[in-house]
């Protein structure tokens, strides 16, 4: 068994100064694979996928017992590491593109700025061919034009096409993908899925992907972490979803309607205090 | 039920040049109508306000041959409209009545002052954007450290302070106390038309004709008023900088560009400080009006002979045909600048082209 | 609701208090004043706010009980005490003309108050007014009257006060209307966009369809809405009228002679102040301190009422 891309044991993030804990002793590993993480709203997944790569805002506090990227301590990473980190070895790709993309850069200028990072010594010439390269690898037609463009000037799909090249260029082994397909339309979604598919597996990247679309997620990862109100409830293969013990993951199949069966009545997911004290994650353990 | 509409009107694709054209029309009349609401305001104050401009302009005591005289040339006699027709007419020509302390046309009088003006200005204004800038973006990025406190407090001096209260009590320190500056007007007595006027400002036409001991002078002079308006400056454009910058380091492609490695200088000034410049520029240009604002007061305290004490000396003496000269130019400078801005602020910005 | 029902349960809690603290308040009267409250508890976390408020309130008081606090007559000359320094009969001195220059601060306090409520009174409305009917209309009523707005904004705000007082001649009525004029733009501005916001929203629509004429829902439903950012909006501008005001004064507009007013001290103490800084340093600093305590009070305020409007 190879060691784990990512290992994180009993990651702990809080807010204003301790009290709004948003994630409660979370742990997982990742390796060369397509991991889910799926939750609501609050349930702290994106929080995880900033969290690793402390992006966090400083009024938040992490702490873990362990949260290592390969051989790299992150928890006691300087901020000098993580800069050697973030972009080359580990990407992010968020949200929206509307918002997540420099409005007042050109799209050549922003791909080609995460290479140029880091690898200072390469030419202009060479560092803009190779944008427009990345442009190429996520299948935008004529890179050379849109990479003279303004990120208002392309749609939702392009824009996170971009945001992939953004953060694929510098060929890190990594990546985290936060909602990638949830501001697009569903068509351009599965085109994306497609895309970042492809290009994980060409370059033997491990994924993490994070979603409050468990269909999505369970046609799409290898494996699937439920989060609810800051905690692991359960962790399966996604085939095997269907035997999920936790009555959360249970309650969330549940509603999801089908086309074959659908019921007369959509179930509500019944919310047990229970699932937010520690007697639930210490089945997982 | 009602069916959707399958198919959607053609509209025909305006000529993109065409479109260009109906815009610049467009703001053009926007332009015109508000120069001439500008004008009407002027006019108001010198014709219909007063309650009788007559004796606005040439005092209480009158004898009835100059009071019908005057009248006569206000032409009060005829209907409002036709007034404020040859106002904006006499306007239009450079006529601004004479000055009644002066003797000259107005005119003449405002070319050759407005320069000590645009002095202290422009002055101010590299003050202000030197220090305020940056001030205003380190307190932004570093929020709640000394440097945000140091900010705001020099923000919040600014908006309550008087400024020509300033100047009084900067003249009192540095002036009486200290002697470190110097006194009223733009150089001593002693250096008075030494130099040959040839742009206007002191400090160039001192430095052009290698005046050295002058140029020290006109520095010693001008120094102090300068600082003063610069202050207020560096409060107004520290206080907007830093307003923008907040509001840029909460959007979502400040963190992407974290994600990327950035460290937090390329990420503040590669990123955030571009999405402020065209609204700094904006910012400038109010700063620059109300540095006219302030030279008024200012101009005053010290003495400086710029447009703002050519207005309060007019008020002083009750020539309002200079006052209001000198409260339209202020006007339409301030105009101008306004729709400078705001032509540079589209054409800079990416996203309104 | 922020606030424990563990006093409103407590035998001590006089029915005062759980009306105040009721979880479901029942008519208009009742909700507006427990908004209030809590609007008040919020702002009592800002101790700078509270320090302003202090100070306003202290201006009141001052203005009102002057009388009270000064034995000295501001107009009665006294030429053979003139241009005496701060001691313990004339806490301040006097002026140039004998007259004790913390008897002419109070007094003037009663000015300032007097200009800060009567601009107050006018401006708000009127922008208001302007602002969402032009807001609400949209069309030619928006373009004409916004280009009103445009012009009035065409000057720097001291500039056209000045143009106007001296138009209507010096005078502390006037003043205020020269100050009136250059200080409602931008309320209207304000309140024109927060109506075009507004008048999107389902709630109007629902209302119209009930058949409400534009004037009641102008009145009923979009005006209140303005309110809290016009009030911050009114507060933090009150600093520039004050100094506005002032400036009047220093420039012989405003209030004459003899009735003490801030900004006219400063401007006849000023052949003095290389031997008597005092007669020019008093009324300058309680000018900053009203100032600063509108700045104060309306910073906590846009926290409380407007945060999207604040950082």
């Amino acid at each position: 068994m190879t060691e784990p891309l990512i290992d994180v044991r009993n990651l702990e993030i809080a807010y204003g100064g301790g009290h709004m804990r948003a994630v409660r002793g979370v742990s997982f590993t990742l390796g060369q694979e397509k991991l889910g993480i799926v939750g609501e709203s609050g349930s702290g997944k994106s929080t995880v996928g900033r969290g690793i790569m402390k992006l966090l805002p400083p009024t938040a506090k992490v702490s873990a017992e362990r949260m290592r990227f390969r051989d790299v301590d992150l928890l006691k990473a300087s901020e000098r590491t993580m800069m050697t980190i973030r972009g080359r070895r580990i990407g992010l790709i968020l949200q929206d593109p509307k918002y997540s993309l420099n409005p007042v850069m050109r799209i050549g200028e922003q791909i080609a700025e995460t290479y140029r990072f880091h690898h200072p010594k390469v030419s202009k010439a060479k560092t803009y061919a190779q944008a427009l390269d990345m442009l190429e690898a996520v299948q935008i037609r004529d890179p050379e034009r849109v990479a003279r463009l303004y990120p208002h000037e392309i749609s939702g799909g392009m824009g996170q096409r971009v945001m992939i090249a953004m953060m694929l260029i510098a060929e890190p082994e990594v990546l985290i993908a936060d909602e990638p397909t949830s501001a697009l339309d569903v068509t351009v979604r599965l085109e994306i899925l497609a895309l970042l598919d492809e290009l994980v597996s060409r370059r033997n990247l491990g994924l993490i992907f994070i979603s409050h679309d468990l269909n999505l997620i369970r046609n799409f990862c290898d494996r699937v972490l439920i989060m609810y109100a800051g905690r692991v409830v359960e962790v399966l293969e996604a085939r095997d979803l269907d035997k999920a013990r936790h009555p959360y993951t249970q309650g969330l199949l549940a509603s999801l309607p089908t086309i074959e069966d659908p019921p007369a009545r959509l179930p509500i997911l019944k919310r047990d205090p229970a699932w937010l004290d520690d007697l639930a994650a210490k089945v997982l353990r | 039920m009602a069916s959707a509409e399958l198919t959607s009107k053609q509209e025909a694709t305006p000529h993109p040049a065409l479109s260009l054209l109906r815009r610049l029309a467009g703001r053009a009349v926007a332009v015109v109508t508000t120069l001439l609401g500008l004008l009407f305001l002027t006019f108001s104050m010198g014709r219909l306000l007063p309650a009788d401009p007559v004796l606005a302009i040439t005092g209480a005591e009158v004898s009835k041959e100059v009071y019908d005289r005057v009248y006569n040339e206000l032409g009060l006699s005829q209907p409002i409209w036709m007034q404020f027709l040859s106002y904006v007419g006499k306007i239009a020509t450079g006529d601004l009545g004479m000055s009644a302390t002066t003797g000259q046309p107005i005119l003449t009088d405002l070319m050759t002052i407005f320069p000590a003006t645009i002095e202290l200005a422009i002055i101010a204004m590299i003050i202000g954007a030197i220090i305020g800038i940056p001030l205003g973006v380190t307190a932004a990025v570093r929020r709640g450290t000394i440097i945000d406190h140091i900010a705001r407090i020099v923000a919040l001096a600014g908006h309550s302070i008087p400024i020509f209260w300033t100047g009084l009590m900067a003249l009192f320190i540095f002036y009486a106390k200290l002697k470190l500056v110097g006194a009223s007007g733009r150089i001593d007595v002693f250096y008075e038309g030494l130099v040959t006027p040839m742009t206007g400002f002191l400090l160039i036409d001192a430095a052009i004709q290698q005046q050295w001991d002058l140029f020290q002078n006109a520095l010693g002079h001008i120094i102090l008023p300068a600082a003063i308006l610069g202050y207020y400056s560096v409060a107004y454009i520290s206080r907007m900088s830093r307003s923008f910058m907040l509001e840029q380091l909460s959007q979502e492609y400040i963190i992407t560009a974290r994600a990327k490695g950035l460290g937090t200088h390329k990420v503040v000034w590669r990123h955030a400080f571009r999405n402020i410049r065209v609204q700094l520029l904006t910012i400038l240009a109010l700063t620059f009006g109300g540095l006219l604002e302030g030279a008024v007061l200012i101009e005053t305290v010290f003495g400086w002979p710029g447009l703002g004490q050519y207005l309060t000396r007019g008020l002083q003496m009750n020539d309002m045909n200079v006052v209001m000269g000198s409260v339209l130019t202020i006007g339409a400078v301030f105009l101008t600048i306004n729709i400078v801005s705001d032509f540079l602020y589209r054409i800079l910005d990416p996203r309104t082209r | 609701m922020t606030i424990s029902t563990e006093d409103a349960d407590s035998a001590n809690a006089g029915g005062f208090r759980k009306w105040l603290l009721a979880p479901e308040p029942r008519g208009w009267f009742q909700s507006s004043t427990q908004q209030i409250h809590q609007g008040w508890l919020k702002f009592s976390l800002h101790p700078l706010g509270l320090a302003g408020l202090f100070i306003i309130v202290l201006l009141i008081v001052v203005a009102t009980a002057a009388p009270l606090l000064t034995s000295y007559d501001p107009i009665v000359q006294d030429m053979a005490g003139r241009l005496a320094p701060p001691s313990a009969t004339h806490l301040l001195g006097t002026d140039n003309l004998g007259r004790d220059v913390f008897a002419r601060v109070i007094y003037g306090a009663r000015t300032t108050l007097y200009i800060i409520m009567l601009v107050t009174i006018i401006v708000a409305p009127l922008g208001l007014l302007i602002g969402t009917v032009s807001g609400y209309f949209g069309g030619i009523v928006d373009e004409i009257l916004m280009r009103i707005t445009d012009i009035f904004l065409s000057f720097p705000g001291l500039v056209l006060a000045l143009g106007f007082a001296a138009a209507l001649g010096p005078g502390i009525t006037n003043a205020i209307i020269a100050i009136s004029l250059t200080a409602w733009p931008p309320i209207a501005r304000l309140a024109r966009a927060e109506t075009l916001s507004l008048r999107k929203a389902d709630y109007i629509a629902a209302v119209r369809l009930q058949g409400a004429t534009s004037i009641a829902i102008i009145t009923r439903h979009i005006l209140p809405m303005c309110i809290p950012s016009v009030i911050v909006r009114v507060t933090l501008n009150m600093a520039g009228i004050i100094i506005t005001a002032a400036g009047l004064g220093f420039l012989g507009l405003g209030a004459q002679p003899p009735w003490p007013e801030w900004g006219s001290m400063a401007a006849s103490g000023r052949e003095f102040m290389l031997d008597s800084p005092w007669v020019i340093a008093a009324p300058g600093i309680a000018i900053a301190l009203v100032s600063l305590a509108f700045n104060l009070v309306g910073d906590a305020l846009r926290d409380v009422l407007d945060p999207r409007g604040s950082e």
